[in-house]
Order: structure tokens, then sequence, then C-alpha cells
């Protein structure tokens, strides 16, 4: 297989898997949001992100990589190429039994992830592979909806109580922990930038810390570091909490892969 | 004696007329723009689709209808459906007579307009009232808003704008 198809099926990967787990936390949500407005919101914001997990897959299918939706639900955490960032639980507890679930995790794990991939979405759309190029036009659009929503409960709650602001603190310390693969194409970087896939991951870095400047400055403060990657997800390094994620998604799915749904 | 039926494009749109939104049944999926392209070659028939939204559940109950209604049409063997993206559908693609299915619902169709600052604004789907507040971008379907009206004091919805300027 030519670097060029390497690189191209590794950069799908990364894209698919990213949408899904952060999709597949969203969904633990359903029904736990801070009021009935949210859940609606939260868990239609969860849709579309899986559907746009869906049509990366689609796009591995098209490539010979195999059925979408084994993609989605048969492959190990080693062979996941997401950012460690989107696997993270919720919080403690478990969503069967009795789930303490970190509403300001949420909120600036999602806000920060959504102009992640807005600025990725903007690249994308210049993509040399046309069928990710008209894809990203189409996610583009239902994303202006979601990084709307993330930065007014950011931005809002940033400015709340002192509460408030010492969860929100707090969170982003947690998030950005957790965010130094996210503009990572971990070994495959040299053939996915050569192949004018997407841009550098230099050149996004700088793009989503320009989106984020005024919000920050409004707010008084400054756009958090980026650290280097303790555990790299597009290398496949992953924690036990992707395990337990694909366990749970994959449970049903796993009882009869011929069944059609 | 037979007549030989000629399959023309003309048949199969008025087939699609009959496929209506599974969750509006006021109107097809011609009124809301989703039809991007029809070809007949011989008894084949291939439909281009165009979907709204890409985690639109409805996607799958379109495509099954959509075969299911063509393959009425006399003459038509074989049925092809496609969903594809570009180009991208947006709500301008909604049709005169969508927006008027969508109000005879009590949905209100998508502004035709954006503010510089990319907000927009429509009115009461009942009453026709402009005083009305944004109760949720979001609502019970990806295209849908919440809104609420002040004058008849109803809650009603709203299809979302999408623009590729987003």
């Amino acid at each position: 297989m030519s670097n060029e198809r390497v690189a191209l099926k590794e950069l799908l990967f990364q894209l698919a898997d990213d949408d899904f787990l952060i999709s597949y936390r969203g969904s633990e949500w359903l029904g736990l949001a801070p009021h009935i407005e949210e859940d609606v919101a939260f868990s239609s914001i969860t849709q579309d992100t899986m559907g746009h997990a869906t049509m990366y897959y689609n796009l591995l299918e098209e490539l010979g990589e195999g059925n979408a939706d084994a993609l989605a639900h048969l492959r190990s955490s080693a062979e996941r190429r997401n950012s460690v960032l989107a696997e993270r639980v919720n919080g403690e507890g478990y969503y069967m039994e009795t789930p303490i679930y970190d509403w300001a995790y949420a909120v600036v794990r999602n806000y920060f992830y959504a102009q992640a991939k807005r600025v990725k979405i903007d690249s994308l759309r210049e993509s040399s592979y046309a069928p990710l190029a008209e894809g990203a036009v189409k996610v583009s659009m239902e994303l202006h909806y979601h990084l709307m929503h993330w930065r007014t409960w950011f931005t809002q709650l940033m400015s709340s109580t002192d509460e408030a602001e010492k969860r929100m603190t707090n969170a982003i310390k947690l998030v950005m922990e957790d965010f130094g693969d996210i503009f990572s194409y971990g070994q495959y970087k040299e053939d996915i930038e050569s192949a004018g896939l997407i841009a550098t991951e230099e050149e996004l870095t700088k793009n989503w810390i320009a989106a984020l400047t005024p919000v920050f400055e409004s707010l008084g403060l400054a756009v958090p570091t980026i650290p280097a990657p303790v555990k790299n997800g597009r290398n496949g390094e992953h924690t036990d909490e992707l395990d337990t994620a694909i366990a749970t998604l994959s449970e049903v799915y796993r009882l009869d892969v011929e069944a059609v749904w | 004696m037979t007549v030989l039926t000629q399959l023309t494009n003309d048949s199969i749109y008025g087939a699609l007329m009959n496929v209506k939104d599974p969750e509006i049944d006021t109107v097809s999926i011609l009124d809301l723009g989703m039809v991007e392209d029809v070809s007949v070659e011989g008894n084949d028939v291939k439909v281009v689709l165009l979907p709204t939204f890409l985690g639109c559940p409805a996607l799958e109950i379109i495509e099954k209808n959509t075969v299911e209604a063509v393959q009425k049409v006399p003459g038509v063997s074989n049925v092809d459906v496609e969903f594809i993206f570009s180009p991208p559908w947006t709500s301008d693609r909604i049709t005169e007579q969508g927006h008027a299915g969508l109000r005879a619902f009590g949905i209100a169709p998508p502004p035709r307009h954006f503010e510089e600052d990319g907000s927009w604004h429509v009115d009461c789907a009942y009453c026709g009232s402009t005083y009305v507040t944004m109760d949720n971008i979001f609502g019970p379907t990806a295209c849908r808003s919440i809104l609420y009206c002040k004058s008849c004091k109803n809650v009603f919805e709203a299809m979302k704008p999408i623009s590729t300027l987003m």
C-alpha cells in the first residue's frame, strides 16, 4: 500500500474514533444533564456527532477496511486512534447505578474538543481527498451549532459563582492533561501532512489558540498551554477507560454480529 | 395487447411526491429539497438523495420508502437509492410548497436570511406573531429548534437554518 493510502486511512481512523468515543461519552449523559432542555440539546449534539463518526467509518468501508459497524464496535483499544480525551469517563460511578458525573468537565471537554474539531474541519474542507472534503462541508454546518452551544455554557459558567469558577478551573486542568494528542497524527505525522489531506499539527494548534484567545481574553484569562502527550492515542496508547467503554458499547452488537437492526 | 410503458423522469418524480418525511407527513422529500437527481435507464431507476443531517435516523426509513414508492411505478424493475454529500443539503433547498407543508404541521419554515452576527429570526408557526423567544436551538430531531410565542403562548418548533456559510 502506498504511503498516501496508509496516511489517509490512519487519518480517517483518528477522526472516526474521536467522534465515536466522544459521542459515546455524550450518550452516557442522557437523562442526567442539569435540566431537560440541556438533555435535549446534548443528546441532539451527540446524535449528530455519532453521524459524523458513521460518515468516516463509511469512507473507511469504501476503502476496503471492512464493515463500518464492525469498525466501530469490534476493534480493540490498541487498534483505536482516538485522542485520550475522547475516551475519558464522565466522572465517578457507573451510569446504570449511581453516576456522579462532572458537568464542568463535560462543558470544558466538549468546548475544547468542538473548537479543535472546528479547526480540523475548516482544514479538511480543502483536503486532497475529495470525499473527505465533501463530508467536511456537511459536518461543518452541524458543528456550527455545537460549538455555539458549548461556548455559551463555558463563558456563562466561567463568569458565574465562585463555586462554578472553582469547578471549571479544575475541569480545565483535567482536560488539558489529556490534550497533548488532540492535534497529533502520531507516527504517521509526516505522511499525513505531506499528502495534503489536512493542515499540519502546528497550524491546527495555532488556529485553535487563535480561536480561543478572544473568549479567554473576555474572561480575563490566558489560553492554557497544550502539553506533550503522556499517552498518544494516535499510536494506540490508551487508558483502561477505553477498554471498559468498548466492552459496554459493543455488548449488544457482539451478541449477534449478523443481526440487522 | 400490452402497451409498453416508456418510463419517464416525470413519472418517477410523481412517485417521489408520495415519499413523506417519516416524522412530518405534510412534506415530501421533494418539498424538502432532498432529491438531487433522478435517472432512468431502461427499467432501472436511480434516485440520488441528500441527507439533511448526517446522524438523522430517518434516512434509512426514507431510503426504504423511496424504493417502495418508485417500485410501484409501472415498468420499473430495479430501484437504486444513493445518498451523497455534495452538494450539501441546505435549508434553502426547501421549496415554497415545503414551507407551506411545514407551517401546516405547526413547524415554522427556516428563515431565508441571517443577521450579520449569524443569528436568525422566525415568526410563530401558529399565529404568525413576531414576538417569539428561542427556547432551545436543539429540538426533538436534529433539524428542528424549539421556540415560544409570547403572543399566542404556544411552544412551537422551527426548522433549523443550515447553510454552507456556517
